[in-house]
């Protein structure tokens, strides 16, 4: 229970989180330029008059203020995200249908990010000082300066146009047939470009953030008694400096998760990878507000999860936490 | 302090190549007063195949290189304007947050925690969308999704500063609590807030290219992000289209994030360990 009760607190946080994106999303949609019925409907050329009306109708636009807010709130509590008249189909079904590639994109980013980043400060950290340890800072300097996108499609460039080693576009090859571990195989070659310069950006973050960290640690009196005692700096580094460092690299990496969902809409333009970041590419073009929304809010909702995901992770890391939570 | 930053080879490049781009965005019109959109050439010209196009020209002809020495203006201006305007929300925010503390404290930083749990870029995204894409609605969206980081700075830096002698001084002499605020406290906060600050135009620029990307730019301008994303079904053809955007927007991002970085180090000399990794 004491594990949990913390946990509790913030679900209960999340969804008073969520609860207020969907109160500004509304108020969005009344700020957009234009009828909201209009701006639901999306300019999808098939918003006729009769149809504006049963919007109107349905969204009890010809309401009080609040009325709509009120009802506005209570469809989405109820998952109604609304439907999109570009595609034909409820936009909760478009965002289910799409969200499992975006969570295995964004997590196998995640994982490479913070494994690739800490491994590479661990090193640099280790060298500090030394050519090998410029050559690494230098190289987190341009990957934090390198926009998302344009690695991306540099990447597509080099791997795949001109080396051919890996495929450019898509989720799996259309129309092999390939099934059992042929087809994951497959989708694990598709997956390597849009995850790596995904997690691209993020891995210099972290590579940057665990160097300082170590570097900080490796000041502090304990390792210092540590050394007194003979221990090998291998271990020291491994047993005692990382140990320390590693928690501020981990929380932010908690924090910036989020950022990965956004920085999929980017990902998933370039490689035509089938996730919500993509529908929300697809919607921006189709001006299908209701869509936007709706993979606005879903996202919302992953940042959250993500949260409290770290969270946890890091309450079974440091026990520390708990006990003073 | 000038000479601990000009003693920073990083930072002085960084200053190096950030006045180039404003230069050269200042002269666009001097070196290409046709303008980016003009049609001088045929499409899909080669770089370094003809004299006065080196580095070619795009799918309908325009000059590439003009196109980057306008699309400077835009990167420059979205980056230095969403920043002001991030800082003129942050920085009153975290300051009342900070100096009066208990209920004004809890709320504000309610409000920033709210905006910090949502995803920067679909925020912007979906604001730009709604709002339409102009160069108002794209600066005011970034400045939006920037402004919670400085909110907190702020907070901590007054809350750390508040409680020192001079403030105590400054009241006991009868000034009131707005005055102390604004003479005594945030004056003393602002070296942390030049280094965030230079730092956050670089992300702006990057947040401004992202969304023009995305079609998100506005129409009447030209700008790195935009051009890349025009190029991008192009690439397999055209590799030049997406290039040389690409790295203008990575050496102006890299240039910024090299001064920070040496102001950092300039203006907190103590904190300079952590400011060089």
């Amino acid at each position: 229970m004491a594990v949990l009760a913390p946990i509790l607190g913030r679900l209960v946080k999340a969804l008073i989180t969520l609860l207020a994106i969907a109160v500004l999303n509304f108020f969005l949609i009344h700020a957009a330029p234009g009828d909201p019925a209009v701006v639901l409907a999306g300019e999808a050329g098939a918003a006729d008059e009769q149809m504006i009306a049963q919007l109107r109708e349905r969204f009890g636009l010809d309401q009080p203020f609040h009325v709509q807010l009120g009802s506005y709130v209570w469809n989405i509590v109820r998952l109604d995200f609304g439907y999109s008249f570009r595609q034909g189909a409820p936009v909760l079904d478009l965002i289910l249908e799409r969200l499992p590639a975006t969570l295995i994109l964004t997590l196998t980013a995640f994982v490479i990010s913070l494994t690739l980043g800490i491994a590479l400060g661990v090193a640099a950290s280790a060298r500090v000082g030394k050519a090998s340890d410029s050559v690494l800072t230098t190289l987190a300097l341009l990957f934090y300066a390198t926009p998302l996108y344009w690695a991306a499609l540099m990447a597509v460039l080099v791997f795949s146009v001109e080396l051919g080693w890996l495929p450019g576009f898509g989720y799996e090859t259309v129309g092999a047939g390939y099934s059992g571990l042929a087809r994951i195989w497959d989708v694990i070659k598709h997956l390597i470009l849009p995850a790596s310069t995904l997690g691209l950006f993020f891995m210099a973050v972290y590579m940057r953030m665990t160097r300082a960290s170590m570097l900080e640690v490796a000041q502090m009196d304990f390792v210092k008694t540590a050394r007194a005692k003979g221990l090998s700096g291998p271990v020291i580094r491994r047993r005692h400096i990382l140990r320390n460092a590693i928690l501020p690299v981990v929380t932010l990496a908690g924090l910036q998760a989020g950022q990965l969902v956004g920085g999929a809409v980017l990902t998933e333009t370039v490689f035509a990878w089938p996730g919500i970041g993509r529908l929300m590419f697809e919607s921006l073009a189709a001006r299908d507000y209701n869509t936007i929304l709706g993979v606005f809010l879903v996202s919302a909702a992953m940042v959250i999860v993500f949260n409290i995901l770290t969270d946890l992770v890091y309450r079974l890391v440091d026990p520390r936490i708990g006990a003073r939570a | 302090m000038i000479r601990r930053f000009a003693s920073n080879k990083g930072a002085v490049i960084g200053v190096l190549i950030l006045l180039i781009v404003i230069g050269l965005a200042l002269s666009a019109d001097l070196l290409f007063p046709r303008g980016p959109w003009a049609m001088v050439q045929r499409p899909f010209l080669v770089p370094f195949t003809m004299d006065g196009f080196p580095l070619g020209t795009d799918t309908l002809g325009r000059d590439v290189a003009a196109g980057l020495v306008h699309g400077a203006r835009v990167s420059l201006l979205v980056g230095l304007v969403s920043t002001i305007v991030a800082l003129a929300i942050g920085v009153p925010l975290g300051a009342v947050a900070g100096f009066y503390g208990g209920w004004a404290d809890e709320g504000a930083m309610r409000f920033t925690e709210f905006f910090q749990t949502i995803p920067n870029f679909a925020l912007a995204i979906v604001l730009v969308a709604i709002l339409e894409p102009t160069l108002t609605s794209i600066t005011l969206a970034i400045a939006i999704v920037s402004w919670p980081p400085v909110a907190r700075l702020v907070r901590a830096e007054v809350m750390a500063v508040k409680s020192r002698e001079y403030v105590d001084a400054a009241r006991l002499a009868g000034l009131s609590n707005i005055r102390i605020l604004t003479g005594e406290v945030l004056p003393n906060t602002v070296s942390p807030i030049i280094v965030m600050a230079s730092l956050m135009v670089a992300t702006a620029i990057l947040l401004e290219s992202s969304l023009s990307f995305l079609g998100l730019g506005d129409p009447n301008a030209m700008s790195w992000g935009y051009m890349i994303g025009a190029a991008r079904t192009v690439i397999r053809s055209a590799w030049w289209l997406s290039f040389f955007p690409g790295v203008a927007i990575l050496v102006t991002v890299l240039a910024l994030n090299l001064i920070g970085e040496g102001l950092n180090d300039a203006l907190n000399p103590h904190l300079s360990r952590k400011g060089t990794a």
